[in-house]
């Protein structure tokens, strides 16, 4: 698959003298959803609003779909649509006003036809005439969305778009993001959900501290650093792991009263028939067993815990 | 040239302008005809005339110039401290413009608006004065170019500016006494040859002279140097902007 957005070794660094991004470097594949989870100031929202032109960056270079973001500005704008992380309107303007304004501000024609497929996509049709100060804060967010899709990018960047936003509507904004890809738009999404980026994404990448320490298939990712864990109840507690089985992966848990053994699926053999056999030939009674796979969230905050 | 995101920005700069008419158009014009019947009319009557210029049509040109130049600065400063302030400014320094066109479209508009108030009062006005344009042309010329000038610090105002009193300082505190110690209701050569050197460093005395010029073929100063001092004005907010974009001073980090 090529890649729509080329990021090479960007760096950021404030006028305060904070380095906000430490030599990113990130291919964006055309037509995906990648997810970007950090923690606070990691440099999520300066990497998205140096691609969209509103950080300069400090050195480095970004291309989208072939067009310098600085270069070639106009080339790469036209291609992106940007939903902020702050809910910034035009407080006292009407949603049509607003999302036509859009589309002018991009250089296209007015085109009613289209800004009514999005607002009604976004079910803000029966509101379109309605000043955006009287919309509650769901809606206020479907209007930045509305105002990103009015012309027509080939690529979308949703900076925390469902965050203090209720289940539903977050639902409802994820069925929107599907949409979108179905219809071959490339959406990169930052968020704090990590339930988010379990559900949408494509890909993944984990920013920290100005760094990406990782950018990986969402499966590839849960495969590689997920971990699956085995828990054998006794049917009599232990106080030591028996020697016979000191060869296993083994940690003794609930006071003695269950062994939990670490695998990998994906390994030619995970070692469960031998071990069971190990532990009829050492005496244990096994009455219960159970498995566990770590989910995301779990190899996120392993992660983060790496890298501090 | 993107043209439509020009016309996009304009066009909605201009919209807001009418839905806030009372207030954008309507006091404006009422204050600035109180300062006429008070100044002009009644005031004015008891004053001689002034190189054979009734009082009441001397007044019309500053006037006019000093609502230019307030209203200038105040549509341009708050159309773009406005976005500023709400943030949704990202969307233009987002978007596939240039910023000569970003200037072009908040710029044109505030100029627009007070070329529409000068006019309006220069209408008001003759209601109660015979007004004659000597050189309609450059009474134009002054007009818009005097308009495009101030929208411009304006313009920079509202960029430099970080909180809303911050707009007002500028218009109030400068431009507003400096307009009206320029010759808005006075010949400078009224006053004490030590006053009138000073007066001279007031540089809205040759926007004046020059705009008066262009009614009544009477000046403070040569009209040639008010049309220079206009002009060096424009280059030097031109100026100011470029460095603003060039920078991204208060715009981009």
């Amino acid at each position: 698959m090529s890649s729509i957005i080329r990021v090479s070794d960007l760096t950021k660094t404030y006028a305060s003298g904070f380095q906000a991004l430490k030599g990113v470097s990130l291919d964006i594949r055309r037509g995906e959803i990648l997810a970007l989870l950090g923690p606070n100031g990691a440099g999520k929202t300066t990497l998205i609003n140096t691609i969209c032109g509103l950080v300069r960056p400090s050195s480095g270079t970004v291309t989208v779909d072939g067009h310098d973001i600085i270069k070639d500005y106009r080339a790469a704008r036209t291609l992106i649509g940007l939903v902020p992380q702050e809910l910034s309107t035009d407080m006292f303007e009407t949603v049509w006003a607003t999302v036509s304004f859009s589309r002018g501000v991009h250089g296209l024609r007015a085109n009613p036809a289209h800004i009514e497929k999005v607002l009604r996509q976004l079910s803000l049709w029966e509101k379109k005439d309605d000043k955006i100060l009287t919309l509650s804060g769901g809606m206020k967010r479907r209007v930045l969305i509305a105002k990103a899709l009015a012309h027509e990018p080939r690529i979308l960047f949703l900076d925390e778009p469902t965050a203090g936003v209720d289940v539903e509507l977050r639902r409802g904004m994820w069925q929107v993001v599907r949409q979108m890809r179905e219809a071959g738009v490339t959406v990169i999404l930052t968020t704090h959900y990590i339930e988010e980026a379990e559900e949408m994404a494509d890909r993944i990448g984990v920013i920290r501290g100005g760094e990406i320490i990782v950018v990986e298939e969402k499966a590839e990712l849960m495969r590689k650093l997920g971990k699956k864990e085995l828990t054998l109840r006794l049917g009599k507690p232990i106080t030591v792991v028996p020697e016979a089985l000191s060869g296993y992966p083994l940690t003794l848990a609930d006071d003695g009263r269950a062994l939990v053994f670490a695998y990998d699926t994906q390994a030619e053999r995970t070692g469960i028939t031998t071990l069971l056999n190990a532990m009829r030939d050492a005496g244990l009674i096994v009455t219960d067993l159970e498995t566990h796979q770590s989910s995301l969230e779990e190899i996120f905050v392993g992660l983060m815990r790496q890298a501090s | 040239m993107n043209l439509t995101a020009v016309r996009a920005i304009y066009l909605f700069e201009m919209a807001r302008w009418g839905r806030t008419l009372l207030q954008s158009i309507v006091a404006p014009v009422l204050s600035t005809s109180l300062y006429f019947i008070v100044f002009g009319a009644a005031i004015g009557s008891r004053v001689p005339d002034i190189d054979g210029v009734s009082y009441g049509a001397f007044i019309v040109p500053g006037l006019m110039m000093m609502l230019l130049l307030t209203e200038s600065t105040s549509n341009a400063s708050f159309g773009i401290y406005f976005p500023r302030f709400t943030g949704t400014i990202y969307e233009i320094l987002s978007a596939p413009i240039s910023a000569f066109e970003i200037v072009l479209g908040y710029v044109g508009a505030a100029a627009t608006k007070s070329i529409i108030l000068g006019l309006i009062i220069l209408a008001t006005a003759s209601l109660f004065v015979p007004i004659r344009i000597a050189h309609p042309f450059w009474m134009m010329g002054f007009l818009v170019l005097t308009a495009l000038t101030f929208s411009l610090l304006g313009f920079i105002i509202g960029i430099w500016a970080n909180g809303f009193e911050k707009l007002q300082v500028i218009p109030m505190l400068i431009i507003m006494p400096l307009s009206f110690l320029g010759g808005t209701f006075y010949s400078i050569n009224m006053l004490p040859p030590f006053w009138q050197n000073v007066a001279l460093l007031n540089p809205i005395v040759y926007l004046i002279s020059g705009f008066r010029w262009s009614f009544f073929e009477i000046s403070d100063v040569g009209v040639g140097i008010s049309f220079a001092m206009t002009l060096g004005f424009l280059v030097l907010c031109l100026v100011i902007v470029w460095w603003i974009f060039r920078t991204g001073y208060r715009l981009k980090p």
